[in-house]
């Protein structure tokens, strides 16, 4: 049990998984050890270096931040991003990066490791297929945000659009607003915290993962039912709701959890190999 | 894939030419085949009208010996079918050798005039209205605008569209905004999909509506049109579309003093909306309402299944 507590204060993921195909990626007891890739630059977060995006094309900016890594810069600030597309992508580095105004679609996508901060909006796609670090916006969020993640945490201050966390792996996906229809639809892992409303068809199909909603959900997808909350839930709420100074609902126990009822006739717990057999 | 977009000044006029102009040449990454406009400048009132017409297409201009011939003599024709039908052309505009602007004074019925308008070969309406101007061409934003020079075009509000064609072919006539024909003053330009585009254009076919096209952008153009003349105002008849409209859509409308965005219950097409008290952009990318703001707005999403209608 301790353990267990000491996973969700760390943000780990510890659900009680059922089936063969669903692997633990991080274990409790895993902490400290830290994967990098080995053309990964070294960086100080101490050394900043800040631009003025306005007038860049998009991969002009995106080779820039990758040149300041290259100088060892750990904390990068872009100014003027102007809503462009496709800013913030493909870093497999530690980076404090910081964008001083909103970003377009496909922002922050297939990262690993910078921690970046938003001060404007984004559009669609936001964070799409990241594998660990943070993604934190200030402001509102378009369709398909996280859509894929497998870990790291992604937030939105603000309302997203439609399709939030679709085929989400890990990770956690936090909005302090409103989300929109069929958030959650094939869910395989990893939480997602919705303060606001939810739209129609939540968690539409999802396999695994945790949807907690603080508002009215329009309705529940095909094998989404709803779960107790439990004080462990409690918890690591409180936890990450305090670590992204978003103001805590006054009961976090009467938010609604939404997990998958494992009815769908596709679901069981067989390897690909095992069900040929089967079958 | 396509990009629209559509702005509405409140309670005053602006450079509206030049502001659609900025936003859909930000969009031309999301079609480069052809460039659309709904334009309404300060309206005309009582029975004077604006009409935008062409008789050739841009690429039958580069073909053939005797085009110019016939254009001259397409013109000649609509001039008389004009002063048959009474109506009195006031002012007369030649926007490119085959896209033509008439201002004309006309008290009789708007469907009879375009009818025997439209009966000349190679002659077709864009628009008629007391406020709205449809211009639409083959090419990118900055060539139309220059082509038809837009720029510094006053008035309330606009559609614009940048097309990829798909499912017809890349030419004027398959080019977007539609006008609800033969209704005066209202557009649409589209995003996305209709599945039901037959039976839908079938039902109002029996009611006596008529298609210059196959593309379900302009069903959608006519099918509002035809709500309001049964009754429903304009959030009214986009709120039904909703239900009755089967795809993936995001559409926006205009009327003499409206603008209106509609998107289906998938969400699947995209909208950013920028409001203000005295302005409204939306468009498909963010980039488009930055090109007319260029500092940090804020803007949202509109969600599944939202109808909004803002007046000028």
């Amino acid at each position: 049990m301790a353990q267990l507590v000491e996973a969700v204060r760390d943000g780990m993921h510890a659900e009680q998984l059922l089936g063969r195909t669903q692997q633990r990626f991080f274990e409790p007891g895993q902490k400290g050890r830290r994967f990098t890739y080995p053309w990964a630059h070294e960086v100080d977060f101490n050394k900043r270096a800040e631009f003025d995006a306005g007038g860049m094309e998009t991969r002009a900016i995106n080779v820039e931040i990758r040149r300041l890594m290259s100088e060892g810069n750990g904390t990068i600030v872009v100014h003027n991003p102007g809503a462009k597309h496709s800013l913030g992508v493909g870093i497999l580095n530690r980076l404090q990066l910081y964008f001083e105004g909103s970003l377009g679609y496909f922002g922050c996508g297939l990262n690993d490791g910078p921690n970046i901060r938003i001060k404007g909006r984004v559009g669609w796609s936001c964070a799409e297929n990241m594998l660990s670090g943070t993604v934190v916006i200030e402001k509102n969020a378009g369709s398909c945000f996280g859509a894929a993640i497998r870990g790291g945490d992604l937030v939105c201050k603000g309302d997203v659009g439609a399709r939030t966390g679709i085929d989400q792996k890990g990770g956690t996906i936090i909005v302090g607003g409103r989300t929109g229809a069929f958030s959650g639809f094939m869910m395989q892992r990893g939480r997602m915290v919705v303060l606001g409303d939810a739209g129609a068809n939540l968690g539409d199909s999802m396999y695994d993962g945790t949807i907690y909603v603080g508002g009215k959900i329009a309705s529940l997808g095909v094998d989404a039912v709803e779960a107790e909350m439990t004080d462990i839930d409690v918890a690591w709420l409180a936890n990450k709701l305090k670590t992204y100074e978003i103001a805590v609902p006054g009961n976090l126990k009467s938010m609604t959890k939404i997990v998958a009822g494992k009815q769908l006739w596709n679901y069981d717990n067989l390897e690909p190999a095992e069900k040929k057999l089967v079958l | 894939m396509c990009g629209i977009a559509g702005l509405i000044h409140r309670g005053r006029s602006g450079d509206i030419g030049t502001q659609m102009t900025a936003m859909l040449q930000s969009l031309k990454h999301r079609g480069p085949d052809s460039t659309g406009y709904a334009l309404y400048g300060q309206g005309i009132g009582g029975d004077r009208f604006v009409m935008r017409f062409k008789v050739a297409e841009q690429e039958d201009m580069k073909h053939g010996f005797k085009i110019r011939e016939l254009v001259k003599e397409r013109r000649s024709e609509v001039d008389a079918r004009l002063a048959e039908m009474e109506a009195r052309v006031v002012d007369q505009a030649v926007a490119t050798t085959y896209a033509f602007k008439y201002t004309f004074d006309y008290t009789g019925e708007l469907k009879k005039l375009v009818d025997y308008m439209e009966d000349i070969e190679g002659v077709e309406l864009m628009s008629i209205g007391r406020g709205l101007e449809l211009v639409k061409d083959l090419g990118d934003a900055k060539m139309v605008s220059d082509q038809y020079k837009l720029k510094g075009f006053q008035g309330t509000h606009a559609l614009g569209h940048t097309r990829m064609a798909t499912e017809s072919d890349v030419d004027i006539r398959s080019a977007h905004p539609y006008w609800a024909y033969p209704f005066s003053d209202v557009a649409v330009v589209h995003n996305g999909q209709l599945t039901n585009y037959w039976n839908n254009r079938r039902d109002l076919e029996r009611k006596g509506q008529r298609f210059i096209s196959n593309c379900d952008s302009e069903l959608i153009a006519v099918y509002l049109a035809d709500r309001m003349t049964r009754g429903d105002d304009l959030e009214g008849a986009m709120t039904r579309s909703i239900d009755e409209l089967d795809g993936v859509f995001t559409y926006l409308v205009t009327t003499a003093d409206s603008l209106g965005m509609a998107k289906d219950t998938m969400a699947a097409k995209p909208m950013v909306l920028y409001e203000s008290d005295d302005f409204i952009a939306l468009a498909s990318e963010e980039v488009a309402i930055r090109s007319v703001f260029p500092h940090e707005i804020d803007t949202s999403d509109p969600y599944e299944g939202e109808v909004r209608v803002w007046r000028s």
